[in-house]
């Protein structure tokens, strides 16, 4: 934009800053210039940082997190470690990455009004100011609501509007994208990039979703890894430098799939977004390459092991909560459920695990109907993981949390060992038998949770949103590790809103919408579908947008030769 | 799945227009008027007049029926449970002992011990209506903004309105972690014994109280970044000026509260109670 004038807000010089908790420092040697008007995206996988410069920034650090800080950070000219947090959020307003946690109101007024509140505004003019900024997120007529009655997304617009009503210079976003379903992420990114354009704000979006914040305009990108900025350039060079899969950081599809199809990605392609990409300079060889033909592994025909037929739940009598339910999964399979928030994917789960029982119809395992199976029963044939592994674990000690299914179910301590032993090789746990839970990182104790539910010998395995949270390689961790278990013979079934997975790992997907299936199909054809899409907030992924752009014939056959390249030529 | 800690369901009435302070004020007001006499002409004339109020707001009986019940039980148990402990406590009082029969020895009934204990839980059940009118006719959001403008520090009231906001997120969580513990096999019916029943629900607060913490990390992370206190007071965005009819009802708890106090001192020559056996 030409009327950016060149002032600084935000000056990091030979910045470091060492938690007090922590042997050593979690940031070094960071310069870093962001001038009044720009829009920034902070990447670099999880534990390099990221997030320890957005605290730095707001003022957490060093207000509320302590820690020893070197060199000098100016936030609009102040030097932020003589300052105070109050001071900075004027300045800076933050929206947290769970917008659930912090939304501290009984309802959307009272919670974007809480800063006016606390700076003693009279109540007719916060009212006033609260109506105004609401109006813009597009929240103006759900003053009232408490946020039980909030989607996930409409909870971030109110956040949103919290931190606007200061009227601040700087917006800090935090992982915005976290807990949003792909068409909800996509609408916030439009709704931040509409509010930086109209008023002129400093947007800093700190997020390692690289391709859906890319859905608009990003001046620049800094890439944080291990604590130092290892490069500030403009999307169009970042993509072309190659520099994102080195760090274990995705790069948007469309990206990869130019350079499966061997395309040396310039600058000058504006590779940076999608819209902008020339597709002129990349058609002939994108086309070439998917006109090649790969053997594809067949699959034998399997016996069914779950299906459900015309099966309805309800919690209350107002509203039916899943309608006509029936699919069918057969042995060994993996199949993501995807749609909404709401939608009914949870339920779903409730229902075939036995927390709560069909109203009509029924469920069957291996052709028997479970009905009178109960939750107990179930647990020992279908395992649930649920997304946070902390609200599972509950004993100290990793053998314990383990080996508690079979005590409970009184097995003998041979018995107990020698099953315990094995689930903890198969989630590569074995070296950590005799540690404490707390010496786990997030996605060791995801593993734990999966091997409590493996010393059962499950033939089915549920799992709420395994990857949620985890950057690049931990969800490809994570990802390979249940592809391994499922190569082993245990179906697996995924909650998710990460068209990602779906798309690489699951080649059945269920799509629920409004308590119904909507799409019952291949994740390729899913993802192609834009009235199934459009209908279940997904994303179309934009390996298809490519596709249409360099117009491919078949754009469903684009995507698919893509991800069949994936898995039988890279991977392999 | 909504489990709120109370169903506020807002009407248009005069009860329910009044500000969330007035209410409290008169709350106090009336509780402390009854609390102190031990006059049942007065304590009935008040149990009265909060059942008209109670009426005036149009809040329906069944909303109030389980608690009803509940108080009745405690009411009969007390009722009970008094005459068992001291038979004569009401002679004591009133310093005469007209007898009415008596079951043994010990356990004599007289007008005087009956004067008493009728007197007491028409206290107590005089608490029902008002304690009732005011949790259900105020908005759970005043509640805090009401103490605070009563002089309650605002930090402490704060605590009040964020118990409320996260209360039944915390109660899903239980039943979500609970779920997934009963699909490993902990059994929390009566089938199991009770000693291993408290064990498995350890297993199910172990996990809770530690994702609390974090949500009370992140919470308090989130009010700091939001200037929570930064001043020594803050405003209110759901309190409501005080209007006429707030000042009004105000006057009324103030003449309700005066009366009992008249009572005491003009009436009943500075006794809390009423004495008509002399």
């Amino acid at each position: 934009m030409a009327d950016k004038s060149n002032q600084a807000v935000i000056e990091f010089r030979d910045f470091g800053f060492k938690y007090f908790s922590q042997m050593e420092p979690t940031l070094y040697d960071i310069d870093l210039t962001i001038n009044k008007g720009e829009k920034v995206l902070i990447v670099g996988p999880s534990g390099s940082g990221k997030s320890t410069i957005g605290h730095c920034i707001n003022g957490l650090i060093p207000f509320s997190m302590k820690g020893e800080i070197t060199g000098s950070l100016k936030v609009c000219g102040q030097e932020t470690k003589n300052s105070d947090i109050f001071s900075l959020s004027k300045h800076v307003g933050t929206v947290l990455q769970d917008s659930d946690g912090q939304f501290v109101g009984l309802s959307v007024g009272e919670d974007i009004a809480f800063a006016l509140e606390n700076d003693l505004v009279p109540v007719g003019e916060m009212r006033e100011t609260v109506q105004k900024v609401a109006d813009i997120v597009g929240m103006g007529s759900m003053l009232k609501s408490s946020p039980y009655e909030l989607s996930g997304g409409q909870k971030q617009r109110v956040s949103f509007a919290g931190v606007m009503v200061d009227d601040v210079d700087i917006l800090l976003f935090d992982e915005p994208l976290a807990n949003l379903d792909p068409a909800t992420g996509k609408t916030a990114i439009a709704l931040i990039d509409d509010v930086h354009k109209q008023f002129g704000k400093t947007v800093i979006i700190i997020e390692h979703r690289l391709e859906d914040v890319l859905y608009r305009d990003v001046d620049r990108i800094i890439v944080i890894s291990d604590g130092r900025i290892v490069a500030d350039k403009s999307p169009d060079e970042i993509m072309a430098s190659g520099i994102l899969p080195e760090l274990g950081i995705r790069e948007p599809l469309y990206v990869t799939a130019m350079k499966y199809a061997g395309i040396e990605v310039t600058p000058e392609m504006h590779a940076g977004r999608m819209e902008t990409l020339d597709t002129a300079a990349v058609k002939e060889p994108l086309l070439k390459w998917a006109s090649q033909k790969i053997q594809k592994e067949e699959q034998p025909e399997r016996p069914v092991i779950l299906e459900a037929e015309h099966m309805d739940f309800q919690y209350t009598s107002r509203r039916k909560n899943l309608q006509d339910i029936n699919f069918r999964i057969h042995e060994g399979e993996m199949v993501s459920i995807v749609g909404t928030n709401g939608a009914g994917k949870s339920t779903l789960a409730k229902v075939i695990c036995g927390f709560v029982h069909e109203d009509k119809g029924c469920i069957r395992y291996y052709g028997e109907d479970i009905k009178d199976w109960t939750i107990k029963e179930r647990g020992q044939k279908i395992g649930y993981v649920m997304q946070n592994p902390n609200q599972m674990i509950s004993k100290p000690m990793i053998y314990d949390e383990v080996a508690l299914g079979l005590k409970i179910r009184g097995a003998s301590e041979d018995v107990i060992e020698e099953r315990v032993d094995k689930a903890l090789r198969v989630c590569g746990l074995y070296p950590f038998k005799k540690w404490p839970v707390s010496a786990l990182s997030f996605g060791q104790k995801k593993r734990v949770t999966i091997a409590s539910m493996l010393v059962l010998d499950p033939q089915i395995l549920i799992l709420d949103e395994p990857t949620a949270g985890q950057d690049y390689r931990h969800y490809t961790d994570i990802m390979e590790f249940l592809k391994s278990l499922n190569d082993s013979g245990v179906t697996i079934i995924m909650i998710t809103h990460d068209m990602h997975l779906m798309l690489e790992y699951t080649p059945h997907a269920i799509v629920i919408h409004d308590g119904r299936i909507i799409g019952d199909s291949s994740a390729v054809d899913i993802l192609t579908d834009e009235e199934i899409a459009g209908k279940a907030s997904l994303k179309l992924t934009s390996l298809y947008e490519l596709a249409l752009k360099i117009g491919a014939e078949d754009p469903a056959a684009f995507v698919d030769h893509f991800i069949t390249y994936e898995r039988e030529v890279v991977r392999k | 799945m909504k489990t709120k800690l109370f169903d506020y369901i807002e009407r248009d009435n005069l009860i329910f227009r009044l500000s969330g302070l007035t209410k409290l004020i008169c709350f106090i007001c009336m509780t402390f008027s009854v609390m102190f006499s031990y006059d049942i002409r007065y304590i009935l004339f008040v149990t009265v007049l909060s059942c008209v109020f109670f009426w005036m707001s149009e809040l329906k009986f069944k909303q109030i029926k389980v608690m009803l019940i509940y108080v009745a039980i405690f009411l009969l148990l007390n009722f009970i449970l008094t005459y068992l402990f001291s038979p004569v406590y009401g002679t004591e009082i009133y310093g005469t002992s007209h007898e009415l029969f008596r079951f043994s020895k010990r356990y004599v009934v007289t007008q005087e011990q009956l004067l008493y204990q009728i007197t007491k839980i028409s206290k107590y059940a005089s608490m029902v209506p008002m304690g009732m009118l005011f949790l259900l006719t105020t908005n759970p959001s005043e509640f805090a903004a009401s103490l605070n403008r009563i002089g309650v520090s605002y930090k402490g009231t704060y605590a009040l309105s964020l118990t409320l906001r996260y209360f039944p997120d915390i109660i899903r969580e239980y039943n979500d972690i609970a779920l997934a513990q009963q699909s490993r096999g902990l059994d929390f019916s009566k089938k199991e014994k009770f000693g291993q029943r408290v064990k498995n629900v350890v297993a199910v607060m172990v996990p809770l109280i530690l994702s609390t913490l974090d949500r009370i990390d992140l919470i308090s992370n989130a009010m700091d970044l939001r200037s929570f206190g930064k001043h020594k007071k803050r405003t209110w965005y759901v309190a409501e000026p005080l209007r006429k009819s707030d000042y009004i009802a105000i006057a009324v708890g103030i003449l309700i509260l005066a009366g009992s106090l008249l009572m005491t001192f003009l009436v009943n020559g500075g006794s809390r109670f009423w004495n008509p056996f002399i």
